[in-house]
């Protein structure tokens, strides 16, 4: 039996789990306002460059950080005037910006290829890094590790404790309702589309300066966007579970490494595909249990219906749906 | 997940009545001019940021796909795929369903299509199971299409989530097939399993690179596609339900059942470019082996506003561009995904031009 | 706050909807708006909560002119409109739809507007749980919420929209309620309705409209006689109607429980025959439509069975009924009968086209070309049909309906047609009656129904209330059933 340091074990979960919490909680801000993001995948390959890009040059890891911000802002931006303004396709716009944004990345990225650059390192947190297991596992992190944690809890007040939170989820839920309750469904929804991509661009900046730093083409952050989009359907469109399902990716993929030493054959890249059949199972359930037969037999038993109640979550009304206003 | 995530189709460009010329000159030319700030000095601004000239940049892109045979054979062998997986996709349009999956159609078509001919007893009846592949593959693109389709019709699941989440498990099958049970002798790869003799080869006239069982292939599937959608009971179907699917009772139609028949079509077709890579392009099967096409032809299918008659020209375009730009790290040490950012600019320029139209009503 | 509106006018285009209103609202009292559909009432409610603007007249409130439009006009100024469907956001809780645009924000804002939800509602003798999700409530706790809601936001006086459609008879005396103590707080309540009864119950003064214009007013003690006629009209004699003689029995429905809309469809039982004209009367409720739908297949009953030509075809999907020989023409003609973006040869061939053979355009434009001569359709084969006028667009379908239908079943056919256009859709279907099918159709108008029915069920919240031969009615006794009065 291999030793192994489960505290260490947990500093990693969480670390890599860093990227995937800004991404996936950046995508739950934009698709609980109404508006469905595909591009974010590319949207952190361009933000991991750039920001890489912006530290080596200056040699400073904030300019990096807010340099993936910006970017993020601005791909999200499109997305918005192309689909709320010019009354596009979502799913089109977001689609076509996420490979063109992958590619955008190799392209520029060309000169950082593999060269070293600056990269964030732990800042243990003066008393509590001295606790026995969570001093190493959780206190002893780098900035933006400890950056997305505090992302938790912000999304959770901000979307069930705040006056705005409660417009942002009127607004994606029904926008028509919100108009007539005096919001403006376009704005707000631009607004968040672009809180949403700044978070993303973040989890880019955390991939290459912070997880897996450098660029390189691959550089390994592909795939994330997808995953994000796939953890915000698993949890059920609610910060906590979204984090929750962050969380047992990373734990899959730290496991994926440990399983590289028992299966050398296998790559990598089959584990990255576990995500998705997860997601699928989710929707599915999702599904089967808005059928009738399974509402009466529900209304039978009081148990199960809490239970589900926890486990399932439908999406934003208005999701995906430009909203007109007449 | 609910319907309508912005319906793919674009609203029919009526000329509006008492429009006077001058209005229609000045809409043309604003439209040339966003065109040109967007695929000409968009560009030119990267190309800068990377440190090089515009003007050679867009020269070597031209002079790689003309010149030459050998060049042109190369650009029709990414126009073939394209426009084959782009003529599929129309059908899922039709009827408003976002057929994202076909990236994985096409690698199960190339599964199969390895499959059967790994299974040929004789270089003898090469002939015959080359064409044996070329059917495989397009089952196997027609079974994860339908599996998109059901998970959709009878699971209530969005066709682009499923579609994606096939993609990565046929992604994940491939890996799993050429490092596992089909691996070469001696070390497994990234490049793939044993390349199959020649025997297996679909036959090549000259020295082209690309065989004419493709270009065949490729204009019987246009026009039967052509035909089928403007010209047939199906198509028009497919029209009506993508358009309002709450009618599809009044006529008899059956909603779920055109879904399923969109999916496969367009799963089949896709399934059909897998094996011709198979057979004519790579001969083995690599994780690499869909080029990225399947999520290519998607942009093709938007540049060609959804009609069949500029499907051909738009993925030669793209076809162009990928391979002008195949020389570019050699020539002038940039990376050749410029091409991807093209691209990119040229969907994005044509969906705004159309959304300026749209909302100018 | 004393509301006057003084000779209000609204036009749409070509058609008034209001011609000339005047109405005025005291504070403290409850004043009923009754009246058909299409009197008016709506519309006019419409203008006073800011909505729409008026084509002409003045509002005064406590004698000085405003200008009522748009809505965060008319709600700054303490008017409130209860809709028939509340907007409100079904997945959020109770409390945070009635916090939601309110302007009280800060640290602790959720319990002090938890404490001020509480204490109202209690007044009012509402029943709700804060914390609850709006979807699990009932109409009429949504609505309770929504009242306190507007309430919260300062409204002094109140327009309810129909709002006693699909809510039991408990649920309608806490709303009466709750409506008399506001009223006595000096709150204005317009409680706008058919049912005159309802109305007779709970106002202090009444306001009849009809066709656009303000036929008169009552006060307290009401006369039940007089407001009927007020609302309906004097009998009118009616044309000779043809004899027509029922033949076999095409659909029967046993026990059907359907659910949908407000009141769904309670406990009907129900035969229709060939040759036989069935007039649905009842309010723009669901239960007629729920009725329509499931004679045609198109929704399977809760409960009950469904036999077509002594064929049990219970839960069977709408094909099997429409193989029987049973059309359906849906009220939404753009939204369920027709497809935009296909032009009028295509829906023929939509119709026509089996298989996947190749469409003989030519052949079709001419059979299209036919039926819109024989329609009476101002159309080209090539039109899109969503460039029809809503008159063409109802004989385009009435078209495509089959030639010889055993069953036909129609929801509001002369809805949005002009008189010609009506009277020419009725010959039609009294020749299609004629050549053996039974109809089925619901209508707002009383005089269709009069005119064209062998027979009429009146329908009232969820229930079959009558079933009697036409001629046995008058629109003074019809009106009466409908509005629960009978």
């Amino acid at each position: 039996m291999l030793e192994i340091d489960f505290s260490l074990l947990l500093s990693s979960i969480i670390a890599g789990a860093a990227p995937v919490l800004f991404a996936s909680l950046g995508e739950t801000i934009t698709e609980k306002a109404g508006v469905l993001n595909l591009s974010i995948d590319g949207t952190i390959l361009l933000g991991a460059m750039v920001a890489f890009a912006a530290a080596v040059e200056t040699d400073c890891l904030l300019v990096g950080f807010a340099a993936a911000g910006v970017v993020g802002v601005l791909v999200s931006g499109v997305l918005s005037y192309f689909s709320l303004r010019l009354g596009q396709s979502q799913v089109a716009i977001g689609f076509v910006l996420t490979l063109m944004c992958r590619d955008l990345a190799y392209f520029l990225g060309n000169p950082y290829c593999r060269i070293p650059g600056p990269q964030a390192i732990p800042v243990p947190i003066p008393i509590l890094k001295e606790l026995p297991f969570l001093g190493v596992a959780v206190f002893s992190q780098t900035l933006p590790v400890y950056m997305s944690l505090v992302l938790i809890g912000f999304c959770w007040w901000y979307f069930y404790r705040t006056q705005w939170g409660l417009r942002m989820r009127a607004v994606g839920e029904a926008p028509d309702a919100a108009f007539a309750r005096g919001l403006a469904p376009q704005r707000l929804q631009t607004v968040y589309a672009l809180a949403g991509g700044f978070l993303v661009g973040l989890a880019g900046a955390t991939i290459s300066l912070a997880v897996k730093p450098g660029w390189g083409r691959p550089q390994g952050a592909e795939g994330t966007g997808w995953i994000a989009l796939a953890l915000v359907i698993f949890g059920g469109w609610h910060p906590i579970r979204v984090a929750a399902g962050a969380f047992l990716f990373s734990a899959l993929q730290v496991a994926g490494i440990f399983m590289q030493g028992w299966f050398p054959s296998v790559p990598a890249q089959v584990l990255n595909v576990a995500p998705f059949p997860l997601m699928i199972f989710t929707l599915l359930l999702v599904n089967l249990l808005q059928k009738e037969s399974f509402q009466r037999w529900k209304e039978t038993q009081p148990w199960a219906a809490a239970i589900l109640e926890c486990l399932t979550g439908s999406p934003p009304e208005g999701l995906g749906k430009p909203y007109r206003s007449e | 997940m609910r319907s309508g995530w912005g319906r793919p189709l674009p609203a029919p460009s009526k000329s509006m009545p008492g429009m006077d010329h001058t209005r229609v000159v000045k809409r043309y030319l604003s439209d040339v001019a966003i065109a040109f700030l967007a695929l000409f000095c968009l560009p030119s601004a990267a190309l800068l940021i990377a440190g090089v000239s515009p003007f050679a940049a867009f020269c070597h892109l031209f002079s790689g796909v003309i010149g030459s045979w050998s060049k042109i054979s190369h650009v029709l062998s990414a126009w073939t795929p394209l426009t084959l997986c782009a003529c599929g996709l129309l059908y899922t349009f039709r009827i408003n369903l976002w057929n994202i999956g076909v990236e994985g159609q096409i690698i199960l078509g190339a599964v199969f299509a390895t499959a059967v001919l790994r299974w040929c007893p004789s270089d003898a009846l090469g002939r015959v199971w080359l064409m044996l592949s070329l059917l495989a593959g397009a089952g196997g693109g027609i079974l994860w299409g339908l599996l998109a389709g059901q998970l959709k019709t009878r699971g209530g699941i969005n066709e682009i989530f499923s579609g994606l989440g096939l993609n990565f498990a046929a992604q994940g099958l491939v890996l799993w097939l050429v490092f596992g049970p089909w691996k070469r002798l001696g070390t497994a790869s990234m490049s793939g399993t044993e390349p199959f003799p020649a025997a297996l080869w679909l036959p090549r006239l000259w020295d082209a690179r690309i065989s004419p069982t493709g270009l065949i292939l490729l204009f019987v599937v246009a026009a039967a596609t052509g035909l089928v959608l403007m010209g047939t009971g199906t198509g028009l179907r497919l029209k009506a339900i993508g358009s309002n699917p709450r009618a599809a009772h009044l006529y008899g139609l059956s909603r779920h059942r055109n879904m399923l028949l969109a999916m496969a079509c367009s799963g089949g077709i896709a399934g059909l470019v897998g094996s011709l890579q198979i057979t004519d392009v790579y001969h083995r099967l690599l994780p690499a082996i869909s080029s990225n096409y399947g999520y290519l032809s998607l942009l093709v299918a938007m540049v060609a506003g959804y009609r069949m008659r500029w499907i051909p020209l738009a993925s030669l375009l793209f076809a162009c561009l990928n391979h002008g730009s195949i020389q570019l790290p050699m020539n002038l040490g940039i990376d050749s995904s410029f091409a991807g950012v093209m691209q990119g600019l040229l969907v994005l320029t044509i969906l705004g031009l159309h959304g300026r139209h749209a909302k100018g009503r | 706050m004393l509301i006057e509106l003084q000779n209000i006018h609204k036009d749409f285009g070509r058609v008034k909807a209001v011609n000339g209103a005047s109405l005025t609202i005291r504070p403290g009292e409850i004043h009923g708006i009754l009246g058909e559909n299409g009197a008016g009432k709506s519309t006019l409610m419409k203008v006073l909560s800011g909505v729409c603007r008026e084509s002409a007249g003045t509002i005064r409130i406590d004698g000085t002119p405003v200008n009522l439009f748009p809505p965060e006009k008319a709600a700054s100024v303490g008017i409130g409109m209860l809709y028939q469907d509340p907007l409100d956001f079904p997945p959020l809780s109770v409390l945070e739809n009635y916090c939601l645009g309110n302007s009280t924000t800060g640290f602790g804002a959720t319990g002090r507007n938890e404490t001020r939800f509480l204490e109202q509602a209690g007044r009012l003798g509402f029943q709700l749980n804060p914390r609850h999700r709006l979807n699990t409530l009932t109409l009429g706790e949504r609505q309770q919420v929504e009242i306190l809601r507007l309430l919260s936001l300062g409204a002094e006086t109140l327009i309810l929209d129909e709002p006693t459609a699909g809510l039991s008879l408990p649920q309608k005396r806490t709303l009466f309620q709750s409506l008399k103590t506001l009223a006595a707080d000096g709150k204005s309540i317009l409680f706008v309705s058919h049912k005159i009864a309802e109305a007779e119950s709970l106002c202090d003064s009444i306001t009849v409209l009809r066709r656009g214009v303000v036929i008169g007013s009552a006060a307290k003690p009401f006369e039940t006689a007089r407001l009927l006629s007020m609302v309906f009209g004097s009998a009118r004699s009616m044309p000779s109607r043809k004899q027509r003689v029922a033949g076999n029995t095409v659909l029967e429905m046993a026990g059907i429980y359907g659910r949908g809309g407000r009141s769904g469809l309670i406990e009907c039982s129900q035969s229709l025959r060939h040759g036989e004209i069935v007039g649905l009367a009842g309010l723009s409720g669901s239960a007629r439509g729920l009725f329509l739908r499931i004679a045609a297949g198109l929704q399977p009953p809760d409960m009950g069975q469904v036999r077509l030509k002594g064929r049990t075809v219970t839960g069977k999907g709408p094909d099997v009924f429409r193989q029987e020989g049973v059309a359906f023409l849906p009220a939404g003609r753009l939204e369920e009968g027709l497809v935009p973006g296909l032009d009028i040869t295509e829906h023929l061939m939509l119709q026509n086209a089996a298989g996947a053979a190749v469409l003989d355009r030519r052949q079709a434009r001419k059979n299209a070309l036919g039926k819109l001569r024989a329609f009476h359709i101002p159309a080209e084969p090539d039109w899109c049909v969503e460039t029809l006028s809503g008159g063409n667009q109802q004989r385009l379908l009435l078209s495509l309906l089959p030639e010889t239908p055993d069953l036909l079943l129609l929801e509001h056919p002369t809805r949005g047609l002009d008189m010609d256009a009506a009277g020419w859709v009725w010959q039609h279907l009294q020749t299609v009656c004629g050549d053996g099918a039974g109809i089925a159709f619901s209508s707002s108008d009383l005089d269709e129904l009069l005119q064209f029915s062998d027979r009429i069920l009146v329908f009232y919240n969820g229930r079959l209330l009558a079933n009697r031969p036409a001629q046995d009615l008058n629109a003074q006794r019809l009106g009466q059933a409908i509005a629960g009065a009978l």
